[in-house]
């Protein structure tokens, strides 16, 4: 498909070490998704890593410019398809900087819990998808275990187990149910000894440690400058948290703390999701102390739907505002905004162009996958095998539904 | 009449040869590890420890010359769809598609210049499950589909007068 | 916008060839030439006042049939400051930028980006190849004049009539 001429010229006719082309390919049970790798090897040792993305390009941004500001959500939930909340509240955030509203509390509340229960969702598979990858098969079988308690959970919120859709610009599509406290403060007790579980099942375990300490380095000077962002930048030893230090919704009444590491190498990447799914469940438990009565969605009649479905019966105004916004959506005045978010994989960011009509006129998506996986075009740190070439794709955490957008 | 009849004890079945193939192809279904997309979380989660796919003989392996069936998990992308064709080339006959999710049916809400509207514009799909992404529990409803479809199939057996053969139909 | 964010300095500094863009209300934002832009990023990467040190973002933007046509616009982050900046730059038909690869390495994968769905062609891009397409697609998709759903073929039957006038190129079919 491609003309890449990346062997070396001088080493083709050498008996002894010849360069290898090698095609990791898209059908890989360790890649993660349809990632394509070219791989130029002498004997098993990496020389240079080309990655080959775009197999999973669906047209996200061009459709979204043909979609209303509601009918993108679906669309947002599709990028990192582990942890859907979280992108639509990215999204839900820009669209209210650009409306100049604000999602009442409780609805804020909800979309930080549904945020942070994501933020699990998405660790825990890469907690087992890391140890899988690099041979340790058991750790998979058990957070996917865990896996299917946080769905049950958002099953029981919103009615899906992913692909939520449950923020609406304004606050969210409806209020949690009854019992649903109980049952996610239930969920946090069970967890937090699962993580234990994990953390004693792996962080000693010497192949574990030999397949990834001291793989993958990379330094905070380079993470910088190749712009990642989440843990695979705290890993390096940066202290940047969007949520501490730029906080958006109600970010700054929970308390947390923001888990960095020094190594940057694909240990301490996995180490730090570990972390901070303990940070996760205490900011759940928070949310569901300090959350109030009240409106799940702003009372304004041109952008959302009425709180009281009742008032759909008997007023005449609702129900002509009610069917505007369901056939043709509401206008977003002219501007641009970029909002940033901290999303499980780093900085997801949105830039929107609206132009005054319902429908966006550009919408960018700023994929944190898309720019953490140029690490490994790179070549970060002492990734000398072809088997360290797995363990640090695991560690840098791509989805390519984000990354291909 | 004669020397044989009634002569063997109850534990001994007699079915034809087709029923016999049939129900080992449908027992032992060996599925290719090829997720795209959003539906993959799903196909990993039916394979997991709550809807264990196991149990229907499902073992999932990596390679598509020894598999029989291929989930097609996801959206397809018009870059995609030769590898996929050349991953459905590879796999030894009898083999069956099982299409997972709109995307894989039909492209789903991705009506657009990089997406092939249903991976039957490229492969010939046996069974469709539908749901974006489907639960798990409609993946395994979809491996029973097949199943019945593989226990309803001829082998040995001359196909009905006025059916489509199978050979043409698996050519497709 | 934030008050102490000393934008007067970036104005000063580069002498009427920055200029504010008073529309924008959720941060600031300059624009400026492409002449001027490979200047500017260093200038806010490496000036102790501003210390840039992250790029956040490259987004092509099309505004057909509005003159000047193409527009890129950057996200910079200041980590140690905690500041962001939007730097926008007009481009003329066909767009044409300098590379800020050597500013940010992380800028090779956005401006491949840019160049796949809208045609910007970077000079002194180390390797400016298309990232999300295949390498034969003919066209540029993120552009206003692209259909949708592409040009009919036989992986989408729905998508447009190609324009007499346009080639057939060559697709990579079964």
């Amino acid at each position: 498909m491609t003309d890449v001429t990346l062997i070396n010229e001088s080493k083709k006719g050498d008996r002894l070490s010849r360069e290898v082309l090698m095609n990791l390919g898209p059908q890989h049970p360790s890649t993660h998704g349809v990632l394509r790798l070219l791989l130029q090897m002498d004997g098993e040792i990496v020389e240079r890593i080309e990655p080959h993305i775009g197999l999973l390009h669906r047209g996200t941004e061009k459709l979204c410019e043909s979609f209303t500001y509601t009918q993108i959500f679906p669309l947002t939930d599709r990028l990192d398809y582990l942890c859907p909340p979280s992108n639509n509240l990215g999204y839900a955030l820009a669209v209210e900087a650009l409306l100049g509203i604000e999602a009442p509390e409780r609805a804020q509340y909800i979309r930080v819990l549904m945020a942070e229960l994501s933020r699990i969702s998405g660790h825990l598979l890469i907690t087992g998808a890391l140890p899988m990858d690099v041979g340790a098969m058991t750790a998979l079988l058990y957070t996917m275990r865990d896996r299917e308690m946080v769905m049950d959970l958002m099953e029981m919120i919103s009615g899906v187990r992913m692909h939520t859709s449950f923020c609406r610009v304004g606050g969210i599509r409806e209020d949690l149910p009854e019992g649903c406290a109980e049952r996610i403060l239930e969920f946090c007790d069970i967890f937090k000894n699962r993580i234990a579980d994990y953390e004693r099942l792996l962080e000693n375990n010497r192949i574990f440690l030999a397949r990834v300490e001291n793989i993958g380095t990379i330094t905070a000077d380079d993470a910088i400058a190749l712009g990642l962002s989440g843990p695979n930048l705290r890993a390096s030893g940066v202290d940047w948290d969007i949520r501490r230090d730029a906080p958006y919704e109600i970010y700054d009444r929970l308390g947390f703390d923001v888990i960095v590491r020094k190594d940057g190498d694909c240990y301490d990447r996995w180490k730090c999701r570990v972390d901070e799914m303990r940070e996760s469940l205490k900011m759940i438990r928070q949310c569901i102390e300090q959350m109030k009565p009240g409106p799940f969605l702003v009372q304004d009649p041109k952008i959302a739907f009425p709180v009281d479905k009742s008032l759909l019966g008997h007023s005449m105004e609702t129900h002509i505002h009610h069917f505007e916004l369901a056939a043709y959506g509401f206008k977003v005045p002219k501007g641009e905004v970029y909002t940033a978010i901290e999303a499980p994989k780093g900085e997801l960011g949105f830039y929107i162009i609206a132009d005054g009509s319902e429908k966006p006129f550009r919408l960018k998506v700023r994929a944190p996958s898309f720019v953490n996986l140029q690490a490994l075009s790179e070549h970060a740190g002492n990734m000398r095998y072809l088997a360290d070439v797995i363990a640090m794709i695991g560690s840098l955490d791509p989805v390519m539904a984000e990354v291909d957008k | 009449m004669g020397i044989l009849t009634n002569q063997f004890q109850d534990n001994v079945f007699f079915a034809t040869a087709d029923s016999i193939i049939n129900w080992s192809r449908k027992s032992s279904l060996w599925p290719e590890t090829f997720g795209i997309a959003c539906c993959a979380i799903e196909m990993i989660s039916a394979g997991c420890a709550r809807y264990d796919l196991d149990r229907f003989g499902v073992v999932f392996r990596s390679s598509p010359r020894q598999s029989d069936v291929m989930i097609i998990a996801g959206t397809v992308t018009k870059k995609m769809a030769p590898i996929v064709r050349r991953l459905y080339d590879q796999m030894p006959e009898p083999r069956y598609v099982i299409a997972m999710g709109t995307c894989a049916i039909s492209g789903g809400v991705y009506n657009t210049y990089a997406v092939v509207q249903g991976s039957d514009l490229f492969v010939p799909v046996d069974v469709h499950v539908a749901g974006c992404p489907p639960r798990p529990d409609a993946l395994l409803h979809g491996f029973v589909e097949l199943q019945k479809k593989i226990a309803a199939s001829r082998v040995l057996r001359r196909e009905e007068p006025g059916a489509v053969p199978a050979s043409i139909k698996e050519g497709a | 916008m934030p008050d102490q964010f000393p934008l007067e300095k970036i104005i000063e500094h580069f002498n009427g060839r920055v200029v504010v863009d008073k529309d924008v209300t959720d941060m600031p934002c300059v624009i400026v030439t492409p002449k001027d832009l490979v200047e500017l990023c260093f200038y806010l990467r490496d000036n102790r006042a501003f210390r840039f040190n992250f790029m956040s973002d490259i987004c092509g933007v099309d505004f057909l049939p509005q003159l000047p046509r193409y527009q890129l616009v950057y996200h910079l982050f200041s980590i140690p400051l905690g500041w962001r900046l939007r730097i926008k730059c007009l481009l003329e038909d066909p767009p044409k930028a300098p590379t800020i690869t050597d500013v940010w390495t992380t800028a090779n994968w956005h401006e491949r980006e840019a160049y796949d769905m809208y045609g910007i062609v970077f000079e002194g891009h180390p390797d400016l190849r298309r990232i999300y397409m295949w390498e034969e697609f003919d066209g540029w998709p993120m552009r206003r004049d692209f259909p949708l759903r592409g040009y009919k073929d036989q992986y989408n039957p729905m998508g447009a009539e190609r324009p007499a006038e346009q080639k057939n190129p060559v697709e990579d079919i079964l």
